[in-house]
This record gives structure tokens, C-alpha cells and sequence, in this order.
């Protein structure tokens, strides 16, 4: 499904990843550990296309395509799914709308129709019930005013709305209290699936032993060791 | 329904990309047209051209003796050439004066017209609850459902027609909110003025339908003076929407309208505008000049005026909607989004002014400047000795897009009255790389991301528009910003 080789990153002429390789199959859960600046972030943004990273060596494959020639709302619409770190709101804009868009364009890029209003409405839903979230959060706006566990639930949340295929989740965990750990756990795993593969990056032995990974890796230096 | 700005259903993205002008068009008819240049001669023939009674041709003439010697307004924070009053024409009405009974009868060109502009009025008058009074260069050509209305009591007709039927409220409230000395631009209007719309709701009724009129300026060099005058009765209730587009022209064109609103006790008014006139090019060559005078008077107690505005257009904008809060307990509301790109300029705003006990108003602004945009926000909250317990609440906000353009607040107070409770707030923003790239990742394009981004940030605005007026304005936006980022 995915495999980065060799794969050098750097910001600003600073080198961050220095000969990353992880191939990741179909169905199964990666996680990579790792200090405090280690790039891990990094390489789950390079992954996702963010913007402001020279990838000056290597590759990444995904299904096939050469991943860094896409646009990120073009990995996206392939099936990428950044859970984010630090997950940015967006005032004025409701969960609801937002989604709704997300998942539009990526039915379109698909050349599926548009998903329609009754619909939607159940199925999310149905997710809001799966995360524990209370409905009235999907009427507010993306993630204003969310405490920082809110935020990590609404990012799984709308995981279970776009049904990615690869899903790279940025310390999900961090600021979480245990039982939101176990709901959005709970949530993760209700999405484990043998075509969907998942990247999880974490400081804490205590996620994985509620979503157990297949493998687990440790980045240091801007290298898996 | 569809509110008439946009038609832009189904669009093409590579279309979009280009940013043309999308009512840029130009409609042959003959019109008739007076020789540009302004004297009391043209005043006269304006008023004769349209068999006005005596006092209309006095309350005209006065008021251009006035404008001589009125200088012309210069502390807006805009900047352009000084307009020749002499090159433009004050009168321009399409010929053959089409019938108001039968669509059949007007004529072809200008139906196509309004059907380019995505105000097939056959269609509307099927399918909407919508009564449009289109004013197509000066003369209002057709207004429709009027039947209805006159059911309700309602009367809903082009001022000039007004001045024929019911010329006792004309002479009773015109000028009554803002007099012809008001402002350079207000008396220029008096003078001059050709057309626009009248709108009466008698005592107790609920309008029993959104009205609408759609301006739009045709002729070469011909300025428009719209005149609208709004009466709401005792318990009386009315939402209007008003929305303007102009072809595109290299030369400079003058707008300057003046609206009137009169709320009697317990009445409301909600006024909306869509306003999408030409902005000219990225150059800033073209462009409709938009002085405008706008100004509701709560004159009973517990009325309420609503502004609601959407300024994606004109080259210049110098417009400031108020509400003079005269009745007790009476409240006055002012939503605005302004939106410049390019080299267009905006200075807009509004003025609550507090006389009654206990009246409270409230000002939402959101200023989105791109380009070399400039955006100036100028408001006045005026709480004048007897205004116990005045209470304003102030909001203006700034959205920046790129490094070029320009966002100014010049929030005044003028306090009076020891009891007042007023607040503001002002915050500029720019969008984020990080809001960005969260959309993307949600599989949205840049433009779309954008679009969003600016479309929350204006939300507390458009949730107060009709719902399908403000469907439109979010195109309006989205296609006002293309080429905005990136
Ligand atoms: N935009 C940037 N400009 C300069 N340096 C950056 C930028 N982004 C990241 N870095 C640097 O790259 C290194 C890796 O950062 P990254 O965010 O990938 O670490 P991380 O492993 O995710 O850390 P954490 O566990 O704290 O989240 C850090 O030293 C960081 O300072
Ligand atoms: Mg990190």
C-alpha cells in the first residue's frame, strides 16, 4: 500500500529525515515511537503533501502512484487521512459543513455522485455515536472552542466519515484522559480492516495496548532504528 | 427560488479561474437618452419627462440650488479623480415604454437581459414567492405579483409611478429621513433622481412576500440616482432585497442612490443588499463610483431596522446604511461583508444614532481585503441626553489576503448619556497555512478551501440574509476571490 525508500526531508535547507524506509501492507497498523523532534510529524505531513518540505532524495509509493506528485487534496481523494497533531479550527465553518464538502470532493474525484442530505445525516450520526461525541458538537464550528481531547475525538470522527485507506494518525493519544482513550480506541479499532492500513504515531506504550500494531518502530535522528 | 446575482450553477472551474466580470454585457436598445450636463434646465426636463405634480419639480429644484453650492466630500478614506458633473447624462429610459400588464409586451431584449442575469421574471413569477420591480437603467420596466400585494394593501410601484397615484405620501415622507441638504451625493440625488422603488405596508400587515428589485446600469456615462422609499405602518413588516450589477465599461460610472426607511411603532424593516456592480479590472480601470445614502428612522416605539449588506463590487464604495433610533425601546441592526480585490476601494459603514429610552443596536462588520484591496470600516455610535439605557454592541473584523492590501477601522463614539453600555470588538486575521492545509487534507481544492475559510468568517453575516439571498452572496464571493490566493 505504501512504502517509502530512502527518503530524505528537509526545511528551510535544514535536514530533518535522513533515509526514512516503512512499507506498510494492506490491513495493517505500523507505529512509530520516538523523541520529542525526532520528525515524526514530518514524515507524516510529507506523506499527506503539506506544503514547505524539500524532499531532496527517495521515493514514496502509494498504491501504485508516485505519491509526491500529487497535490494533497489529491492524496486525500486517493484515501490519505491525517489524523492531525494539532488539529486547526476554522471559525464560522460547522463540523457538519465542513465534512460534508470533504466528503463531496472526494466523491466527486471519484466520479461518484453527491452524497445526499438524509443520507449523510444518518451516517454521521452513526460515527458522532461510535467516538462518544454528543450531536451538538457537529453544529459547531471545526474544532472552536474543542478542548484538546475534543479536538482528538473530532479527528477521528471525521476518519470514520471519509473511510481513508491509509490513515496516518499524529499522536491521537496525547492529552487524553483514559476513558477518552479507550472511546477513541474503540473508534480506531472499529475501523481496522484488512484493506486499511494505519500509521500511528505515539509517545505511549499505553495506546498500544488498546489498538496493538503489527509492527512498531522507533525514529530517531531522522531515521528508523 | 434563485435570487437574481449569479447564475452560477453548474460553472466551469477554468471559467472561474479567468475572473471575468460575469455581468459584463452590454443591451442594444434605443434608448433616450438626454445630452450629458447638469443645469436646472435638465432638472426641469427630468421632472417634465416624467409628468411630476408641481411640488416634486420645487422639492427638485431646491435642492439642486442647494447642491451648487455644497463642496464635494473628501474625507473618505478613498482615493480617485474628481468626477466631471457636466459629462454625464441624468436621464436615460428605454424608449418604447414596455406595458406593465404583459410580459409579452416588453421587450425581448430586455427579458433576455434580465434571463443573463438569472432574473427570468416569467420564471420568478411562477415559481417564487418574490416580487421583483426590475429598474433597468432609470425607468422601472415591469413589476410583478402586484396583485397579490394590493390584495395585502401592500403597494409596491417605481416612485414614479408613486408620484402619480399616491402623491400625498410622497410629499408627506420623501426627504423625511434624509433631507436634501444631507450630503453632497443626497442633494445631487434630489436633484436628479429617475427612478427606483416605493414600498408601503399598511397598519398591522405582514408583507406577505420578500420584495426585490434589481438594479442595473445600461447606458454609456449615464449616472444613476435610484430614490427608494420604504413606509411601514403601525405593526407593519417588511423584508426587501436589493441586488445590482452593471455591464462592464472602461470608463468610470456614477452611482449615487438615496434610501429611505420609516418605521412606525412596532414595525420592522429588513433590508438586504447583494451589491455586484462592475469593480473594474485588475488595473482598476472601469468601475462603478457607489455613493450611496442610506438611513432608516425607528420613529415609533419598539421598531426595528435591520441592514443586511453584501459589497463584493464597484470600484469605489462610500456607503454608510444608519438608523436613527427614535422611538423607545427601538432597535437598529447593521450586517455587513465588503469585499475588495484588485484596485477597489471601500469605505463603508454605518451610524446608530440613540434618541429614544432603552434602544439598542447592534453592528457586525467583516472587511475581507485581497489584491490591493483597501477596506475601510467607518462607523459613528451616537447616544445622544435622552437616551436612557442605550446599549450598542460593535463587531468589525478584518480578513487580509496576501501582503498588498489594506484593512482600516475607524470605529467613532459620541456618548451623551451616562447610562449608555457600549461595546466593541476588532480582530484582523489573515487565513493560515494551517486552515489551509487542514481542508486539503480533507481532500478540498485551494479554491474551495479558501472559499470556506472566507464564507465562516463571514457567517454571522449572511445567516441574517434570506436564506436563498445568501446562497448567492456565497457564490458571489467565491467567484469575487478567484485568483485571490495562491
Ligand atoms: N517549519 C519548520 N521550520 C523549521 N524547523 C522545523 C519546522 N517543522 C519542523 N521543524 C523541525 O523538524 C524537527 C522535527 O519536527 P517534528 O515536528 O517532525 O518532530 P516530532 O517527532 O513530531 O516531535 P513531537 O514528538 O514533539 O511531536 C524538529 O527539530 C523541528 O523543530
Ligand atoms: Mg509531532
Amino acid at each position: 500500500m505504501l512504502k517509502v525508500t530512502n527518503l530524505h526531508v528537509s526545511i528551510d535547507g535544514k535536514s530533518i529525515l535522513n533515509g526514512i524506509n516503512l512499507e506498510v501492507k494492506p490491513g495493517e497498523v505500523h507505529a512509530i515511537m520516538g523523541p520529542n523532534g525526532s520528525g515524526k510529524s514530518t514524515l507524516t505531513n510529507v506523506i499527506a503533501g503539506r506544503d514547505g518540505y524539500e524532499v531532496t532524495q527517495g521515493s514514496i509509493e502509494y498504491l501504485g502512484k508516485d505519491l509526491l506528485e500529487l497535490a494533497a487534496e489529491e492524496r486525500a481523494c486517493e484515501g490519505i487521512f491525517l489524523a492531525f497533531q494539532y488539529p486547526v479550527e476554522i471559525p464560522g465553518v460547522s463540523n457538519m459543513a465542513m465534512l460534508k464538502a470533504a466528503m463531496n470532493s472526494m466523491r466527486k474525484y471519484r466520479g461518484q455522485e453527491e452524497i445526499k442530505a438524509g443520507d449523510f445525516l444518518k451516517l454521521i450520526r452513526q460515527k458522532a455515536d461510535l467516538v462518544e461525541m454528543k450531536h451538538e458538537f457537529l453544529k459547531r464550528a471545526v474544532n472552536q472552542g474543542f478542548s484538546g481531547g475534543e479536538k482528538k475525538r473530532n479527528e477521528i470522527l471525521q476518519m470514520a466519515m471519509l473511510e481513508p485507506k491509509l490513515a496516518l494518525l499524529d499522536e491521537t493519544d496525547s492529552g487524553l484522559d483514559i476513558d477518552a482513550l479507550k472511546t477513541v480506541s474503540h473508534g480506531v479499532n472499529a475501523l481496522r480492516s484488512p484493506e486499511r492500513s494505519m500509521v500511528l504515531v505515539t509517545h505511549y506504550q499505553r495506546l498500544l495496548d488498546y489498538i496493538v500494531p503489527d509492527y512498531v518502530h522507533v525514529l530517531a535522528n531522522g531515521k528508523i532504528i | 427560488m434563485s435570487a437574481p446575482i449569479l447564475n452560477e450553477k453548474n460553472k466551469d472551474l477554468k471559467e472561474l479561474v479567468k475572473r471575468e466580470y460575469k455581468e459584463g454585457f452590454v443591451t442594444d436598445i434605443e434608448s433616450d437618452t438626454f445630452e450629458p450636463g447638469l443645469d436646472e434646465d435638465v432638472v426641469r426636463r427630468i421632472s417634465a419627462k416624467k409628468n411630476e405634480p408641481e411640488f416634486m419639480l420645487e422639492y427638485r429644484l431646491k435642492a439642486f440650488r442647494r447642491w451648487l453650492k455644497m463642496p464635494e466630500p473628501g474625507w473618505a478614506h478613498i482615493d480617485y479623480p474628481k468626477i466631471d458633473f457636466q459629462s454625464i447624462a441624468y436621464f436615460s429610459a428605454p424608449k418604447e415604454m414596455p406595458q406593465l400588464d404583459s410580459l409579452d409586451q416588453v421587450d425581448p431584449k430586455l427579458l433576455e437581459t434580465y434571463a443573463k442575469l438569472g432574473i427570468p421574471l416569467e420564471e420568478q413569477k411562477m415559481m417564487n414567492n418574490v416580487a421583483v420591480d426590475a429598474v433597468f437603467d432609470s425607468v422601472s420596466v415591469r413589476t410583478t405579483f402586484r396583485e397579490t400585494l394590493s390584495k395585502a394593501g401592500v403597494i409596491f410601484m417605481p416612485i414614479s409611478e408613486a408620484l402619480q397615484e399616491h402623491p400625498e405620501l410622497i410629499k408627506q415622507y420623501l426627504g423625511s429621513v434624509v433631507p436634501t441638504q444631507d450630503n453632497y451625493y443626497a442633494a445631487l440625488n434630489a436633484a436628479v433622481f429617475s427612478d427606483g422603488s416605493f414600498v408601503y405596508i399598511p397598519k398591522g400587515v405582514r408583507c406577505p412576500m420578500e420584495l426585490s428589485t434589481y438594479f442595473r446600469i445600461n447606458e454609456m456615462n449615464t449616472g444613476q440616482f435610484e430614490r427608494t422609499l420604504i413606509i411601514a405602518e403601525e405593526g407593519a413588516y417588511v423584508s426587501y432585497l436589493e441586488g445590482c450589477t452593471a455591464p462592464q465599461r472602461d470608463e468610470n460610472q456614477l452611482h449615487a442612490a438615496v434610501v429611505e426607511l420609516v418605521a412606525h411603532k412596532d414595525a420592522e424593516i429588513k433590508y438586504s443588499t447583494v451589491q455586484n456592480w462592475y469593480p473594474g479590472d485588475e488595473n482598476g480601470k472601469g468601475g462603478i463610483y457607489n455613493f450611496v445614502t442610506k438611513r432608516g428612522l425607528c420613529k415609533g416605539d419598539n421598531s426595528k431596522i435591520s441592514w443586511t449588506q453584501v459589497e463584493t463590487g464597484s470600484a469605489i464604495t462610500w456607503k454608510y446604511p444608519s438608523c436613527v433610533l427614535q422611538g423607545d425601546n427601538s432597535v437598529g441592526e447593521f450586517y455587513s461583508v465588503a469585499l475588495t480585490h484588485n484596485k477597489q476601494q471601500a469605505d463603508t459603514g454605518t451610524k446608530m444614532i440613540h434618541m429614544g429610552k432603552n434602544t439598542s443596536s447592534t453592528i457586525i462588520s467583516k472587511g475581507i481585503s485581497a489584491g490591493h484591496g483597501h477596506n475601510t470600516y467607518r462607523g459613528l455610535v451616537k447616544i445622544l441626553k435622552g437616551a436612557d439605557n442605550a446599549r450598542n454592541f460593535s463587531q468589525c473584523d478584518s480578513l487580509l489576503m496576501g501582503d498588498q492590501c489594506g484593512a482600516h477601522t475607524f470605529p467613532y463614539i459620541e456618548v451623551q448619556n451616562p447610562t449608555a453600555n457600549l461595546e466593541h470588538e476588532a480582530t484582523t486575521s489573515k487565513i493560515s497555512e494551517d486552515q489551509l492545509f487542514y481542508l486539503k487534507q480533507r481532500g478540498l481544492g485551494e479554491e474551495a478551501a479558501v472559499s470556506m475559510i472566507v464564507n465562516g468568517f463571514c457567517k454571522d453575516v449572511f445567516r441574517e440574509l434570506p436564506m436563498e439571498f445568501a446562497v448567492e452572496a456565497q457564490k458571489l464571493l467565491e467567484v469575487s476571490l478567484e485568483g485571490a490566493v495562491g
